[in-house]
């Protein structure tokens, strides 16, 4: 478990930008942000939020609202308003997917493959709407950003007659694409590859992370066949929730399913280390 | 230059909010590995064990010249099996993503990690102490 690494360029300083590790939600949720988020308590506010969802969606708490509803100790009517349009959004999901996505996994509710990418998602709006136009928010490797990063804050900018980058990511003048490194499931500590994200989102869905953690829900026994599946798009929700009914799926169908998705581009990698990605995909790559 | 390292690999916040956790006893973690020797001119800094749900968590950076050129995993959780693949597959990804974060701009990594608290926090304590 020891690793060493070769000497490296020293490190590009970071202004007016402010990191930080949240555990929550079983979890790190990391946010960059601008330094005025701290000034006008909206991280702090997004911070809560994570805290309250936790408390209010949280399987593993006994007198969480999702707990109590699984036991049938309280009806929807009596949860707090998110729950409903939380069991909204997952039914939706659920019917798009042909129910490779539930909220009842194991046949007890829990939405915990929804909550995570939707509540990353609000925090993120949260800082919007105090203010903030760019900053990153990510929830155990789901990624939602606003805007780009502020050039300001990086490495010298490009020379001016550099060609515009085609392709999703524009962010405004004086911002870059955030960059997303998708993390190799088949090669310990590697990235497979680089997203450039622009007000959007990045999720996926793996065997890296826990071991074979997504159940195909039709067969009930880990899904097989991919290493991970990666889904840019504008909303983190939607995305996580999209990456996990189709790693659910397996190679073949995910395929077909996600090049079916508006607005929507996937990324993956088998168990043998193929790859493959939809056709509107390649333009959310980063040049190597 | 490493205070720009230490800002973006971690959070204080994190870190204040596992001193809470601190009291518990640490589990015992099996043989410790044996440290690759420094190079001249290197030094190491040497991380507190953090405590997770999993297990003590330290982490030793060798730096030179200001700049972070190796992270060691001087303890990890090994206690069960989920330990043990939480600790093959989110430890060296953390270090390849301390290390890319100085030569690549990598602003984050999708498909991420477990313990990454217990690493980030042990590595602010190392990088706090060669401040």
């Amino acid at each position: 478990m020891l690793s060493s690494f070769p000497l490296l360029p020293a490190p590009v300083p970071v202004t007016a930008r402010v990191r930080r590790a949240e555990p929550v939600m079983g979890t790190v949720v990391s946010f960059d942000v601008p330094a005025a988020a701290v000034a006008d308590g909206s991280l702090d506010a997004a911070v809560r939020w994570l805290h309250w969802v936790d408390r209010v969606f949280s399987p593993y708490r006994p007198d969480s609202d999702v707990s109590l509803l699984a036991a049938a100790e309280v009806t929807v009517d009596g949860c707090a308003p998110e729950v409903a349009e939380v069991i909204s959004a997952c039914t939706a999901v659920r019917l798009c997917s042909g129910g490779y996505f539930t909220a009842a996994p194991g046949g007890v509710f829990d939405p915990s493959g929804y909550v995570k990418g939707w509540a990353v998602e609000r925090a993120a709006a949260i800082l919007s709407a105090a203010g903030s136009s760019n900053h990153l928010v990510n929830g155990g490797g789901d990624v939602q950003c606003a805007g780009g990063r502020p050039r300001s804050s990086l490495a010298p900018a490009p020379v001016p007659d550099s060609p515009a980058p085609a392709g999703p990511p524009s962010p405004a003048p004086g911002e870059e694409p955030w960059r997303v490194g998708i993390a190799d499931p088949l090669r310990r500590g590697r990235l497979a590859l680089v997203v450039e994200a622009a007000d959007s989102a990045v999720a996926t869905s793996g065997i890296a992370e826990r071991g074979a953690h997504i159940v195909d829900p039709h067969l009930g026994r880990p899904a097989a066949g991919l290493a991970s599946l990666t889904v840019v798009g504008p909303s983190l929700a939607l995305a996580d929730a999209y990456a996990t009914a189709a790693f659910a799926m397996g190679p073949a169908r995910a395929r077909d399913w996600t090049e079916s998705l508006p607005d929507y581009e996937a990324y993956a990698i088998t168990e043998d280390g193929d790859t493959w990605q939809t056709p509107g995909f390649a333009p959310h790559i980063a040049p190597a | 230059m490493l205070v720009a390292v230490v800002l973006t690999v971690a959070g204080l916040a994190a870190l204040r909010s596992f001193k809470t956790h601190m009291n518990g006893s640490e589990r015992a973690v099996g043989s410790p590995p044996s440290v690759p020797p420094l190079s001249p001119g290197e030094h190491a800094l040497t991380g507190r064990a953090v405590p997770t749900v999993y297990g003590p968590v330290q982490v030793r950076v060798v730096e030179r010249s200001g700049s972070i050129v190796g992270v060691n995993i001087l303890r990890h959780p090994a206690e069960t099996t989920m330990d043990i693949q939480i600790g093959q597959f989110a430890f060296p990804r953390l270090v390849g993503e301390t290390l890319t974060a100085q030569s690549a701009r990598i602003d984050s990594v999708s498909g991420a990690t477990y313990t990454s608290h217990g690493y980030i926090s042990s590595l602010q304590s190392a990088l706090d102490h060669g401040a």
